[in-house]
Order: structure tokens, then sequence, then C-alpha cells
């Protein structure tokens, strides 16, 4: 399989890391190596938060992601930051309900999903994160939907199994949209 | 060992220590360490162990002091400023030859410096975590299943040798989440301690854990003593990884998190015809000087990468002795070095591209 | 022929190094004969402290541990967590306990911690050579304070049994003196009170006892314990501060 480094950027509280653990554990479902790395620090509520997440058949050295394959960003500043650090033929999904911009990149496929739009409109306001990893997974196939399935089942509490087909639900929801 | 799951560094090192039989945590919170306190807390009281929140990191280190004199597998956490603190009851603890479990993960520095990931701590863990001739073993493990491999090696050693261990992560480790299995509580023998405090029972002379000595003739035993277990450590536990270094001419000396970035650099320099190696040192003391002196025979140069202002690069020069050129590069206060950076300035000291 | 006193199994042959006068040995002696009738030799583990006391691991016959500078209550915390059936004490000076430990001491009080501290104030440090203690009396002359203790610059003297007192986590806390044979029995009760709450895991508890130091303060033994009578009790005076043992702290 190929080996991936994402990143994946927004708000505190629209469950970025979360997104990214999930593409984490998909890794771990495949038995693949596996790194997941937050940035930190004391503007954890409300401020950006950001997490580099890399997928790879062979020990993975700097967990580290600067030139990612692959971005999900779910705000302006995220969208800023990390929009020129897209390797070329690599793929940007933007939340286009929170970022008005369109990219003028034209070696990078710019997947542009209103998330957290869809989540409203579908009763699921706090899954838009989800609607963008299914986007992600439509862009790039990283991975099969059964292993995002058993990763969802994994990262959900054992307390609220009934959190599984919701965020199901957003993820097919983000793979089904067409602009 | 158990099926993997992900798990960040942190919370790795506690369920580590929990399934090496610790259930004694004396710590004090301070970022980026505080998943390991919050894990401890969560789960001690279940397993009938003991999470304490002590005042202070100098409360902390003397109630690991206290619960190690009893016998215990005992553990306590930290971040750099917070270790400063501990540096006195390590020096006792080390001057009392009690084994016991410290664990660092650095930030930068000095004073409150930040709270991103450093390694600017390699002098104090390796020469000055108090006063005292003395020694700390330290292990500084580059993944999250490496974090947890080195907890039971940690605790079997420092029983093994009877002095203090120390596990030197990082920021950027104690946060990154990794697949990870752990031993099964099973596998574990902690030594017999005959010489713990439990209360004679009426049964043997009473024990003393003691690091007063004030007769000088006594105390240049006690610590020529230690020094020899100190010498038969340097002998047997010197451990180190390495990768691409067969034919290598370039040899990057890094540890922790430094040396994952490092071995991306060494695959970017060897797609340029550069022959890169790296040499990973796991343990920094015993610091793996065998090895180094040995690839020293076959290197063009040395090349120590590191998150601080060059601190390890001293120990690899005291072995390179003047052999070859022993150069540096680092970055500092938080900031992560590039392997491409690391790369640019191998590329640099082997005259360009091959 | 019958035995009509012998020295406590508590206390090794070791020959004490306190200086001729000073009452550690007499606390010592209590603290020993305390345990040994509570018949917990065997299960007893100290805490000696840094300061004249220091040497105490080889004085007291049960398991001893030697704690950094004011450090016992928490080394003493460690070694309870670890085993809650011993009985875990500290023996500590005013140095010790009052300044460089005084974090410790409170936070072991208010945490209820069932361990017995006993703590020898005598106003001054003895084992550095008599420097002022954060127990010197005002006006007190000492090495670091040669005019006399002036409150002004030095601040005054801290009482520790009634600070310890306001706190929840404390079963038992008394001041009592070795000044006199009345006094040295009054004493001992305090300390096998102490032990028994502990034993009995009602919660913290500390016998603070006014001691001498002829030495360091100048003063010939006989003299010392007239300079004890007259300006420490009338400042920090003797009984019971707080006395939960009945109920327990918690």
């Amino acid at each position: 399989m190929k080996n991936w480094n994402f990143v994946f950027a927004g708000f505190g509280g629209q469950g970025i890391l979360f997104t990214g653990k999930v593409v984490a554990y998909t890794g771990l479902v495949d038995n693949r190596e596996v790194s997941w790395l937050p940035s930190y620090g004391p503007e954890m509520r409300g401020g950006t938060a950001n997490c580099s997440v890399c997928l790879s058949d062979t020990p993975i050295g700097s967990p580290l992601v600067l030139q990612p394959d692959a971005i999900v960003v779910m705000n302006k500043p995220s969208y800023d930051k990390f929009i020129g650090t897209v390797q070329p033929g690599g793929v940007a999904v933007i939340d286009s309900s929170l970022v008005e911009d369109r990219t003028d990149r034209q070696d990078i496929t710019a997947v542009y999903t209103p998330a957290t739009k869809l989540a409203q409109e579908n009763g699921i306001p706090k899954l838009a994160n989800l609607i963008m990893l299914g986007g992600l997974l439509k862009a790039t196939g990283f991975t099969s939907m059964e292993s995002v399935t058993a990763a969802v089942e994994k990262c959900v509490p054992p307390s609220k199994p009934e959190l599984v087909a919701l965020n199901m639900k957003a993820i097919a929801l983000g793979e089904s949209y067409v602009e | 060992m158990t099926d993997r799951v992900l798990m960040k560094g942190n919370e790795a090192l506690a369920e580590a220590a929990i399934r090496a039989g610790c259930r004694h945590f004396f710590g004090y919170p301070i970022t980026p360490q505080t998943e390991l306190a919050a894990y401890m807390s969560k789960k001690m009281p279940k397993i009938g162990g003991t999470y304490l929140q002590a005042e202070s990191e100098v409360a902390a280190i003397n109630m690991v002091l206290g619960a190690a004199s009893a016998g215990a597998r005992v553990l306590t956490s930290s971040s750099s400023p917070g270790i400063s603190l501990k540096t006195e009851g390590i020096s006792y603890i080390a001057g009392s030859d009690l084994p016991c479990l410290i664990i660092n993960v650095s930030r930068g520095g000095p004073g409150l410096g930040g709270i991103q990931p450093s390694q600017s701590d390699y002098w104090q863990a390796t020469r000055a975590l108090g006063h005292g001739d003395f020694f700390v073993l330290v292990f500084a493990p580059s993944t999250v299943q490496e974090l947890v491999n080195m907890v039971f090696t940690a605790y079997d050693l420092a029983e093994k040798y009877r002095m203090p261990a120390m596990i030197l992560s990082d920021g950027l480790l104690g946060q990154m989440m990794e697949p990870v299995s752990f031993p099964e509580a099973s596998e574990v023998k902690p030594s017999e301690k005959p010489w713990a405090l439990t209360g004679h029972q009426n049964k043997r002379p009473h024990n003393i854990v003691n690091s007063l000595y004030l007769k000088p003739e006594e105390l240049e035993a006690k610590v020529l003593e230690r020094f020899e277990r100190y010498r038969q450590a340097e002998a047997a536990e010197q451990r180190y990884d390495e990768y691409c270094c067969d034919d290598a001419e370039y040899f990057i000396t890094a540890f922790g998190a430094s040396s994952r970035i490092a071995k991306s650099a060494v695959d970017l320099a060897r797609a340029e015809g550069i022959k890169a190696g790296l040499i990973r040192p796991i343990t920094l003391w015993p610091f793996p000087k065998d090895i180094i002196d040995r690839r020293t025979a076959q290197a063009k140069g040395f090349l120590s990468v590191e998150m601080s202002m060059g601190q390890m690069v001293d120990d690899v020069r005291l072995v390179v002795n003047g052999r070859v050129p022993v150069e540096f590069y680092g970055r500092t206060g938080g900031m992560v070095p590039t392997p491409q950076d690391v790369a640019a300035k191998l590329k640099e000291m082997a005259g360009g591209a091959k | 022929m019958a035995v009509v006193y012998q020295k406590s199994k508590m206390l090794t042959d070791a020959p004490l190094h306190y200086c001729p006068g000073c009452t550690h040995g007499i606390i010592h002696k209590l603290v020993a004969e305390v345990i040994e009738e509570l018949g917990v030799e065997g299960q007893t583990i100290g805490v000696a402290p840094v300061g004249c006391a220091v040497m105490a691991y080889d004085y007291f016959a049960c398991d001893m541990v030697e704690a950094p500078h004011g450090r016992a209550p928490a080394v003493a915390t460690g070694i309870k967590r670890v085993h809650p059936q011993n009985v875990v004490f500290t023996y500590q000076g005013d140095g010790d306990l009052a300044a460089i430990g005084t974090a410790e001491t409170v936070h072991a009080a208010t945490r209820g911690e069932n361990i017995t501290i006993i703590f020898v104030n005598n106003a001054i440090y003895g084992m550095t050579g008599g420097q002022m203690a954060p127990t010197t009396m005002p006006g007190q002359v000492t090495q670091t304070s040669p005019y006399g203790r002036d409150p002004h610059a030095a601040g005054y003297p801290v009482r520790i049994c009634e600070m310890l007192s306001t706190l929840d986590g404390v079963a038992y806390a008394e001041r009592v003196t070795v000044e006199s044979i009345p006094n040295i029995r009054k004493a001992k009760a305090a300390i096998k009170k102490a032990f028994t709450a502990q034993i009995e895991k009602k919660g913290f508890s500390i016998v603070e006892v006014l001691s001498t130091c002829p030495t360091n303060w100048g003063l010939t033994p006989v003299e010392a314990l007239d300079w004890l009578r007259t300006n420490m009790i009338p400042y920090y005076p003797l009984g019971v501060y707080k006395d939960k043992t009945a109920e327990g702290v918690y």
C-alpha cells in the first residue's frame, strides 16, 4: 500500500484530533506502521488544533508532517497555513462552508466539501469532521471502507455504541458528496 | 504480548509501569507529562495502588525515596523544570542505593522555558541529577513501543544495580500516538530486596537506608563500591540501534525524537548518494561508547543531531577523540529539526551530493 | 535479683552522640519505651531528619531511613503508602520541620497521613553550630542573630502545633516538654497517645517537645532548663491543641 502523510487542521472543538485518530486506527486495522502527533499548547480550547498522521509499511521516521500528501482543513487560518505545504500531486480537502477561498494551485487536487453545512442539514451538527473524512477517503482511497468502519468502532467510547452508526452516516455523506 | 492498540507515549508509559508492577506513583502536575499522571490517577485506585499528587516535585521525589526504601517499584514523572526540583531527592536515592524510576518528558529551557519538545536535559540526565559522585541509568526511547519496553528494562536494571533509572522522553514522544502492545503482567519478576524497610518483625537486625557517612574513609569506600557497580553496568548495558551503518561513511548520532528525524534524513542523504548511517543511543548512561569507537574506524565524520544547542555531541567527541571530525546540528527552544535540514548538513560535510 | 529498670530494647547499644545536658536522649528513650510498650518494634519504621538527630537511625532498633533535610514527612508518606500496616514515625528538629520542611509537614498533616511526628523544638539549629531557627525567641542571641532576633528583620517564631491544629487531617497535636520529671511523664503519655492514634488509624499525629540546647544557648544544663521554663513555655504554651483520637479524621 502507498505511504500516506496527512495533516488535519481546524478549530479546537471541531473534532480534528479525533478525525486524525480514526485515520490512524485504520492503519492499525490494516496492520501498518502508524503515528499520530497533535499540536499542543495553551490554545487547546477554541484556538487552532492540528495533528500529523503517518501511515506506512516501514517504520516511521519523523512523525511531524511538514509536506503532507493530503490535508484536511476546517477553517481559514488552517487553510492559509497548510495549503502551500501539500506535496505536488497531493490532495486538499477543504470545508467550503467555513473557507471561502479557492486555491490557485494546479498541481494538487482540491476537494471543496461544505461539511459543516451538510452536517447541520442532516441533523448531525457535531460530525462535520467525519464528513470531511469521507471526502478524504474518496479523494485518496487511502484505505477501505471496511477498515474505516473498524477504526470508528475502536474510536467510539464503549459507553456510546450508538455513535458508530452516526459516524458512519457522516463518512458516507462526505464520500458521496459531489460538488 | 497484548494486541496492538494506539496510545499516547505518556499513557503508554503509565500502563507499562503498572504492568511492570508499579503500584505507587507520586507526582506533581506539569506540561507536557500530564497524561501520565492523569492515567495513574484513573487506574491506581482500581488496582489497589497509590496515586498521590504531592505538594511539590520535591515532596514527590522524597515520597519515591520512602516507597523505594520500603521495597516498592515506584514511579514519579515530571518535565524539565520539575526534574530540577527533584535532583535533591535523586541524589539521596542514589546515595542510599535505592532503585526507582523517574520519567522526564522534557521541554525547552532554561527557566520556565517552553512546553514544546526539547532534548536540552541531556547533560542534566547524564551528569547532573544532583550533587555528588553518582550516575543514573538513562534510557532514551524513540517510539511509543520502545517507551513501553524500556519501563520494564529500567525497573529490572535499577534493581539489579541498585540505582535510580530515568527514562528521558520528550514532549513529542509523550504526546504522539503509535501502535503498542504490552507484555503480560505475569511476565514480571521483581527482585528480592532483603535491604528493604518492612519492619524487622523481631526476626532480623534492623535495616538502615542511609546516605550519610561522616568518616571520609567510609564514604570513599561506599562510593568506590558503587562505582564498581557502575563499571559493570557500563560493560554490560550499553544499548543502541543502528540504521544503514554497514557501509556508512558519515554517521549521525541522535537519540529519542531527533533520531526519528535523523533516520528520515539518512534516507534523504542516501537518495543523493551519500553513504549516511544512524547510530541511535538507547542508553544515554551508560553511553554506547563501544559501537561509536568501532564505527570511527570506517567513518569520515560524525554529526550529532539534537534538539538542543549540542550536549550529547560532547560524549561523541570524547569517544571519537579527534580521529575524524564531529559536527553538530540542532534546533532548540522547542523547535524540531527537519529531515531536509539535517540531510543538507550531511551533504555539506560530504562535500556535496555524490 | 529483680530487674527494676532496664534500657528499652528499642534502643541499640550505640552510644548517643548528643551533647551533655541535651534532652534528645530523654526524648529518644521515651519514644523507644512507647514503641516497646505498644509491642510494635518489629512493625515500626522510623525516619531520621537532618540536624542533631540525623544519626537516629543508629539509635532506634527498628528499620530506619535517613531523609533529606525537611523531607521526612514526605519520605514517611512514601513508606506508609507501601506498608499501611506498619507504624511509621519521623523524628525531626525545628529547623528541619518548621523551616525547610514546612510544606512537607503541613501537607502530610492536611492529608491526614496516618503517621506520627516527634518534633523536637529547641529554638536553634544545633548541628550546624547554633544559628537562628524559625522557632528562635525574639531577642534570642544566636550565631546568625548576634544582636538578638529582631522581629522587624527576622519575623516572629512559628508555633507549629497551633498552626497544624487548624487542619482537618490532624488527629492529635500536643506540645509537651521534658524539663522536669512530671513533664517527662506527660510527654511520654502524649507520645503514647500519638502512636496509639496511628495504630488505630485515626490520622496524622504530632507531639512537639520543647527541648534544650545548652551548648548553643551558652548555658549550663540546669540554666538551660530554667531558660526553657522562663522563655519558651510562655511563648509556646504546653497542652493539647487537637484531639480527634476518639473519632478519627475521616
